[in-house]
């Protein structure tokens, strides 16, 4: 979903742009304030897994794919200020060297897929779990749902940034972009629930950490 | 040394970047819609190139320029994160 340059107008890119800088601003103060030793290396991990996972596009219906987005699993395990700050690290890193996700478009990717889908993702997780327990179960499907989310609620936003931008009328954009992306937010959920489900296997403890 | 949980981490994310050569091609979710809406065209070449679209230039084989540019971000995230929450943690007295 990584916006190119010369899709949106300079007023969307540019209120998009003042947004996320606020928000980056503040997740990074938020930070400063509660990161601790053991969010360290769990920041460094998270940054280099949602790289990496980013890259590997699954097929979601003929001749469309969609890949990991990672912010609700960061948010989920890290905070929101901490996961939207990797989302951040990650999609800036992805439009500098990769040329994926426009420069210009960098504020409005940000405000997607960083700071609404950290966010989106976090609460509807926690939502969940406190409906059914800080179990398994319920870290499993908070975990699917927050992330389903998470992409649903970027795709939203990345139409109305479209048709802010006079690319393509809302009532093309929104549901064109809400349907192939709720496709691709169940890859995204399923995801999200395998690797909750082997950190809990595995280091059950890092889900306890001090949520940033 | 002993392998700590964190290295476990990055070597998993590193085995990642090695089959993302597996990764579809097909278009994402938002190119498919540009391509259907028909503004596809309106996306414009970025103005400079470092390691376009994973594939690291100079590579004859395309599969191990794209292994080559995923072990290249993977590193490149997991040291800036890392290095970010190092400089932002609380100060331990």
């Amino acid at each position: 979903m990584h916006i190119p340059d010369g899709f949106l107008n300079t007023a969307t890119a540019a209120a998009t742009y003042v947004v996320s800088a606020g928000g980056v601003g503040y997740s990074i103060k938020e930070a400063n304030k509660k990161l601790g030793e053991k969010h360290v290396p769990l920041m460094g991990v998270m940054g280099a897994f949602i790289f990496a996972a980013q890259m590997l596009n699954f097929p979601v219906m003929g001749g469309t794919s969609g890949h990991l987005i990672g912010g609700a699993l960061a948010a989920i395990l890290l905070g929101p200020w901490a996961g939207a700050l990797i989302m951040t690290c990650v999609l800036i890193v992805q439009a500098l060297v990769f040329q994926d996700g426009g420069i210009t478009a960098l504020g409005a990717n940000v405000f997607n897929m960083a700071l609404l889908a950290c966010f989106a993702g976090y609460y509807l997780y926690r939502a969940v779990v406190s409906l059914m327990g800080e179990n398994r179960t319920g870290t499993l499907v908070g975990g699917f749902v927050g992330a389903w989310a998470s992409v649903f609620v970027a795709a939203i936003a990345c139409a109305i940034e479209l048709a802010l931008s006079g690319r393509v009328p809302l009532g093309v954009a929104l549901p064109a972009m809400a349907g192939v992306h709720a496709l691709i937010g169940i890859g995204e959920g399923l995801i999200t629930a395998v690797v909750l489900s082997f950190v809990m296997a595995t280091r059950a403890d890092l889900l306890q950490l001090q949520k940033v | 040394m002993k392998l700590k949980w964190w290295h476990v981490g990055l070597l998993i994310a590193l085995g990642l970047a090695l089959i993302s050569p597996l990764a579809s091609s097909w278009p994402d979710g938002l190119e498919r819609v540009a391509e259907d809406k028909g503004f596809i065209e309106d996306a414009q070449d970025p103005s400079f190139e470092i390691i376009p679209d994973y594939v690291f230039p100079g590579v004859g084989s395309e599969a191990l320029a794209t292994i080559l540019a995923g072990i290249v971000g993977t590193l490149l995230l997991f040291g800036l994160s890392y290095g970010l929450a190092a400089l932002l943690k609380r100060r331990e007295a």
